[in-house]
């Protein structure tokens, strides 16, 4: 170990045992003073009672698969979308100019309005229409309302990819002989795509918590089965369960993502 | 304009020029960036444009393959207008293959990737059938080991080397360079200008802009000084730099050369 090694060993020993001696003290704090609180037992009781925890959890589970379920297959109608609505921005070809129109009235739109009121105005209104059976569960119109809001905002993600693609990268496929379409498709698409891969995990990441807004136009997943749970119980631990539960599956996907993010920062510098 | 421009086959240097520019003016904006120029290079022909920065070499090679269209003027190649407006450009630019200063090739693909990309595409070839060629070309440039290299795996003058490939892959008429040596390191310089010496063994149409003076004055047929949009001066490479006669080429000259551009003449 040289000298320097020596010093910032030091350093990193002393601040570990900073971060660890504020860490106990904070958590003393909580477990000893808040259960001093007036109310906390009541809290408690409503709150963190592991008798009811556990109690729901497995219906709780069985609901989240439906959430699973619908984020499953947005996931892929976004990238298309998405995609489309990327590709109809950049165009530079003047006979698809209403092309470009359309896909900035689109994003402008979608980015523009909450999703929980597209979600409103598109899962009540379009069944509102008397569409025949399955085409009038509001389960797929609250879906299509999540698809066309993150497709939205996946589509400013990959338009901003496309413009960082150098233009020189273009040129060079250009002056092969390569025509627009395939210097978009071979060129500039896939290097857009790598370079965009972080910020759409974070979507992704909303995009499954934003899922429980379907909640309140029907389909029963998990935060649905939660507000059943806390009627019936007079409970309202299985709102705790729900939480519980997305953190199991956020928490990894954003460590994950910090991790690509990073990875590519390196790999930039 | 120059019968007696040196073709290495002495009856070539007769013929119809493969590739001619009658008038060619551009302007970006207000600025007038081609003001009238022209130029013919015989087949087997290698061309060297010199000029200060900013008076229009890479905007004219950058016209000539079609990348930028031009306001006024002619582009023959084998007595065919190729700057008509409204002609398709792909066919064209085929034939003519462009090489540029940097930013070459796709950093997400392989160097045979980038090299078959277009005849894949044009051509609908597979990459395992061009790839005995492609081969022979790389191990011929000094490569062999590096087909399966992603570009940021290989030096400057190896990437640069790559992307002379890529362009003859397409069997081009004429190859136009910008510059390839600009952002090199300077023990790379060589190794690439010796690819363009050995495209010209092979006849090669060729016109390249270059700030290299020494590979200028030894390997080109012939020398054009682009001065403020116009070719100010042209000749063989011994007349230009032993003596010039057009005042703005002699002052160019004594400016670059003194900053030790020639200084490995053999
Ligand atoms: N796309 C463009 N838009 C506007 N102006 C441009 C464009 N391309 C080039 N120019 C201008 O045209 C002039 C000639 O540029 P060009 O790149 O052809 O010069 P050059 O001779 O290649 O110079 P250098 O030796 O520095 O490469 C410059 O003044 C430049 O600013
Ligand atoms: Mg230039």
């Amino acid at each position: 170990m040289n000298r320097r090694e020596k010093y910032e060993a030091r350093q990193r020993r002393w601040s570990i045992l900073i971060a660890a001696a504020s860490t106990i003290a904070t958590l003393a704090a909580i477990v000893i003073l808040v259960p001093m609180a007036p109310g906390w037992s009541r809290v408690q009781q409503s709150f963190f009672s592991g008798e009811v925890f556990l109690k729901t959890l497995p219906k709780m589970l069985e609901a989240f698969l439906v959430d699973i379920a619908i984020f499953a297959w947005s996931t892929p109608l976004i990238a298309i979308v998405g995609l489309a609505a990327a590709l109809a921005r950049s165009t530079r070809s003047p006979g698809l100019f209403p092309l470009r129109v359309f896909g900035t009235i689109f994003v402008d739109v979608f980015r523009g309005v909450p999703v929980v009121l597209v979600i409103y105005l598109i899962g009540f209104g379009v069944p509102g229409l008397g569409l025949p059976r399955p085409w009038n569960s509001p389960y797929i119109w609250g879906t299509v309302a999540l698809v066309l809001t993150y497709s939205a905002y996946v589509a400013e993600i990959l338009r901003g990819g496309i413009d960082s693609v150098h233009p020189s990268q273009r040129a060079a496929g250009i002056s092969l002989g390569l025509s627009e379409s395939d210097v978009m498709r071979y060129i500039v698409l896939p290097q857009a795509v790598r370079r965009v891969v972080p910020a759409n995990m974070n979507m992704l990441i909303a995009l499954q918590k934003d899922v429980a807004l379907l909640s309140f136009i029907g389909p029963v997943e998990i935060l649905r089965q939660a507000g059943v749970y806390k009627s019936l119980l007079a409970n309202f631990t299985p709102y705790v369960v729900a939480a519980v539960v997305f953190l199991a599956v956020t928490v990894p996907a954003t460590r994950y993502t910090d991790y690509l993010m990073n990875r590519q920062n390196d790999a930039r510098s | 304009m120059m019968p007696e421009a040196r073709g290495k086959e002495a009856e070539g240097a007769r013929e119809k020029p493969k590739l001619s520019l009658v008038g060619v003016t551009k302007t970006f904006g207000q600025q007038a960036v081609l003001r009238g120029v022209n130029l013919d290079a015989s087949k087997g022909e290698m061309v060297c444009l010199i000029g200060p920065s900013g008076s229009g070499k890479s905007t004219l090679l950058r016209c000539i393959n079609l990348l930028e269209p031009i306001d006024e003027g002619f582009v023959y190649l084998d007595g065919e207008d190729i700057s008509e407006p409204g002609l398709k450009p792909g066919p064209i630019r085929r034939r003519i293959g462009i090489v540029f200063q940097s930013f070459n090739l796709f950093p997400h693909m392989t160097a045979l990737a980038n090299v078959t990309l277009a005849p894949r595409r044009i051509h609908g070839r597979s990459e395992r059938e061009m790839r005995p060629a492609a081969e022979a070309l790389f191990t011929r440039f000094g490569l062999g080991d590096h087909l399966d290299k992603y570009p940021d795996q290989l030096s400057g003058g190896q990437q640069q080397r790559v992307a002379i490939i890529r362009a003859l892959a397409m069997q081009p008429e004429v190859m136009l360079f910008d510059e390839i040596t600009s952002a090199l390191d300077p023990e790379l310089v060589g190794e690439v200008l010796d690819v363009l010496r050995q495209l010209r063994e092979d006849g090669m149409t060729m016109v390249i802009a270059t700030h290299e003076m020494a590979f200028a004055r030894d390997a080109a047929d012939r020398v054009c000084f682009i001065d403020e949009g116009v070719i100010a001066e042209q000749g063989p490479p011994e007349a230009i730099f032993a003596a010039p006669k057009n005042r703005r080429t002699q002052s160019f000259l004594r400016r670059v050369l003194r900053r030790g551009g020639v200084h490995e003449a053999p």
